[in-house]
């Protein structure tokens, strides 16, 4: 287990990197502390495998260094880091039997029979294939598959970081809430560092204790999930997180108030700065309620899910969704948006621009 | 009562019909060759399971048959891991990945005759690229025409030249069809080399290397072309493999009765490796 710290972290797959977009991760400073449970969160292309290629070591950064628990590990090979990573398709030694794909790892460093079997034995229980070990490993199911690439990584118990990069992906659906929930369990019980890379934001907010959301090869925002839900540091958060995500409507910034088609919108707390650029009004669509006074918008659809309705709107060009519970208004009708002002923010060139409640009170 | 539709069959017998042309028809003259005794006008004589018997006790057949196995041991032998290294060396991206393919290639786009003119000029002892060589440069005699030795050195080097690409390519293609996560997970695992090629790279070309040495079975066991235009099956009867002796019988000596028993049983070995290898190697997939 160890504490992990990225510094001034860059890298390019180009040999002569001059600009910022020749650079698919730009500048990371990150610490992650021993034991927590992290996840990398961000659309593809995003820079996140980029990132978790460089802890594990399969890839030697640009610039910057990498150290676990203070200790530069930049140029150190995968299996000098002590590290494990899972990977997308599960990677399972076809002509081995269960047991043997759990013991080579553990093998391959010599250890000798008696301690195999017995970190085996309990990493097998752990994941519940004791019944399978004598099994052909070839034959698995793809979920049991994906649990015994983990095992291979968990059955070391001197492990610096359990890496997972996007490692549901090829499970059904029925079972991937199985094994995420085993996944948190695993974390709770071995106590090791979990990186946890997915572009899927439901997996990043029920593994992690801390969410890094990443775009164009910056992070944009570190936080708990509550946190990153609630009060997104950047518009991309707001939109990227949540289902649907949030509101983002171009408005027009005068004497210290937004204004939103002429009409003065109240937010959580005073604005920071003079505003200079794009500014835009960011509100989920949880907090937009219908009613009898506020901003005139027109219904353009209404999508039914179920649990509540989401009903789309057109405020003077732009669009507002709303989440509502109980009956929703008919499709062409016109009605009267109004936004709770605690969950309202500004955002300038698409950071937040508003002081938070705790800080303006 | 279901019905079925059996429509498909129409697809599968332009295939069925040239098939029966091309082997059925010619083998069942061959079956009707090997029970009989022709002198000649069509006229036949039943002799029913005499030629085989007596193709079964000849020395002759024998010794080509053992000829031919050893000639085959010998090339797969060198080529399936000889195939594998190269394939293991030869880059997975980038400029050089062409370049390889096409060279690897070069050797089986050459007809068999040539292939075996070739060697026979480059083996010539005087004039011979490689004959002149070992004789006048190294000074070590070499003379395919006087050496059962180094005549057998000579077909098994050009078999080998001609067909390891076959191997590579087919080698090759499995190896590239493994995923970077493996190597990486590897890697992870602190697997050395030896157990990386062990328990990933020959895993995943399993299948691919069957199919090879079937191939290279099957061919090797059959071949007649290049030996018999480098050596004629010499020198004395050293490299008389079972299809030289076997146009020998046919085609020399015109016993046509004992040459179809025997390309009968010459077939039915070559059926009989081929479906045992196949069947054992397959075995644990069907599991």
């Amino acid at each position: 287990m160890a504490k992990i710290t990225l510094s001034k972290l860059r890298h390019s797959y180009y040999p002569n990197p001059s600009s910022p977009s020749d650079y698919a991760l730009k500048e990371i400073d990150l610490d992650w502390s021993d034991g927590g449970a992290y996840a990398l969160l961000g659309p593809s292309g995003c820079g996140k495998s980029t990132l978790l290629n460089i802890i594990s070591g399969l890839l030697v950064p640009s610039e910057g260094r990498i150290l676990f628990d203070g200790q530069d590990v930049t140029e150190l090979t995968p299996d000098k880091r002590n590290i494990a990573q899972v990977f997308q398709f599960p990677v399972i030694y076809d002509t081995m039997t269960v047991y043997d794909n759990l013991a080579f790892p553990l093998r391959n460093r010599g250890r000798d029979e008696e301690t195999v079997r017995a970190r085996v034995m309990a990493i097998a229980e752990m994941l519940e294939v004791t019944d399978m070990l004598d099994q052909k490993a070839a034959g698995l199911s793809p979920d049991n598959k994906q649990k015994i690439s983990m095992g291979r990584g968990l059955v070391r118990e001197d492990v610096n970081v359990v890496m997972f990069d996007e490692p549901l992906t090829v499970i059904d659906p029925h079972l991937k809430w199985k094994l995420r929930s085993k996944l948190k369990e695993l974390h709770q019980r071995v106590k090791a560092t979990m990186i946890y890379v997915t572009h899927d934001q439901t997996e990043a907010l029920t593994f992690a204790d801390q969410v890094v959301v990443m775009q164009d090869g910056e992070v944009v925002q570190i936080g708990t999930p509550v946190e990153l839900f609630e009060r997104p540091a950047h518009t991309f958060v707001g939109h990227f997180i949540g289902s649907p995500g949030m509101n983002v409507l171009p408005c027009e910034v005068q004497g210290g108030q937004a204004l939103l088609a002429g009409q003065a919108v109240p937010l959580e707390g005073a604005i920071t700065g003079t505003p200079s650029g794009k500014t835009e009004i960011g509100v989920r669509p949880e907090f937009v309620t219908i009613g009898d006074a506020g901003l005139a918008a027109t219904v353009t659809k209404v999508s039914d899910l179920g649990r509540h309705m989401v009903v789309e709107c057109d405020l003077a060009g732009a669009r507002v969704n709303a989440v509502v519970n109980g009956s929703a208004p008919d499709k062409g009708g016109t009605v009267h948006l109004s936004f709770r002002p605690d969950q309202t923010r500004l955002y300038v060139d698409g950071w937040i621009a508003t002081q938070a409640q705790e800080a303006a009170a | 009562m279901k019905t079925e539709n059996n429509k498909g069959w129409f697809f599968v017998l332009p295939v069925l019909i040239l098939v029966a042309f091309n082997a059925l028809i010619p083998m069942m003259t061959v079956v009707n060759y090997s029970v009989q005794e022709t002198f000649g006008d069509n006229v036949f004589f039943w002799q029913g399971l005499d030629w085989f018997e007596q193709i079964l006790r000849s020395d002759r057949f024998h010794a080509a048959l053992g000829r031919q196995f050893l000639f085959t041991f010998l090339i797969l032998i060198i080529e399936i891991p000889l195939g594998i290294a190269i394939a293991l060396a030869m880059p997975r991206k980038g400029f050089w990945v062409p370049v390889c393919l096409v060279t690897m290639a070069l050797p089986m786009l050459i007809p068999w005759n040539v292939v075996g003119a070739m060697w026979n000029i480059f083996t010539l002892p005087d004039i011979g690229l490689l004959g002149y060589f070992f004789n006048h440069v190294l000074g070590i005699e070499y003379n395919m025409t006087q050496s059962p030795l180094a005549a057998w050195m000579t077909i098994v080097t050009m078999d080998v030249w001609h067909w390891t690409s076959l191997v590579v390519l087919l080698a090759y293609a499995g190896l590239v069809s493994i995923p970077d996560a493996y190597y990486q997970a590897a890697k992870i695992d602190g697997a050395s080399n030896w157990s990386v090629f062990r328990y990933i790279q020959l895993p995943k070309m399993k299948n691919v290397l069957t199919i090879a040495i079937l191939l290279r079975f099957m061919d090797s066991f059959n071949i007649y072309t290049e030996p018999f235009v480098l050596t004629g099956g010499g020198p004395g009867n050293s490299t008389t493999l079972l299809s030289i002796d076997l146009v020998k019988i046919a085609l020399g000596q015109f016993d046509l009765g004992p040459a179809a028993a025997m390309s009968l049983i010459y077939f039915a070995i070559t059926l009989l490796v081929s479906w045992l290898f196949y069947t054992l190697m397959t075995k644990d997939d069907l599991n």
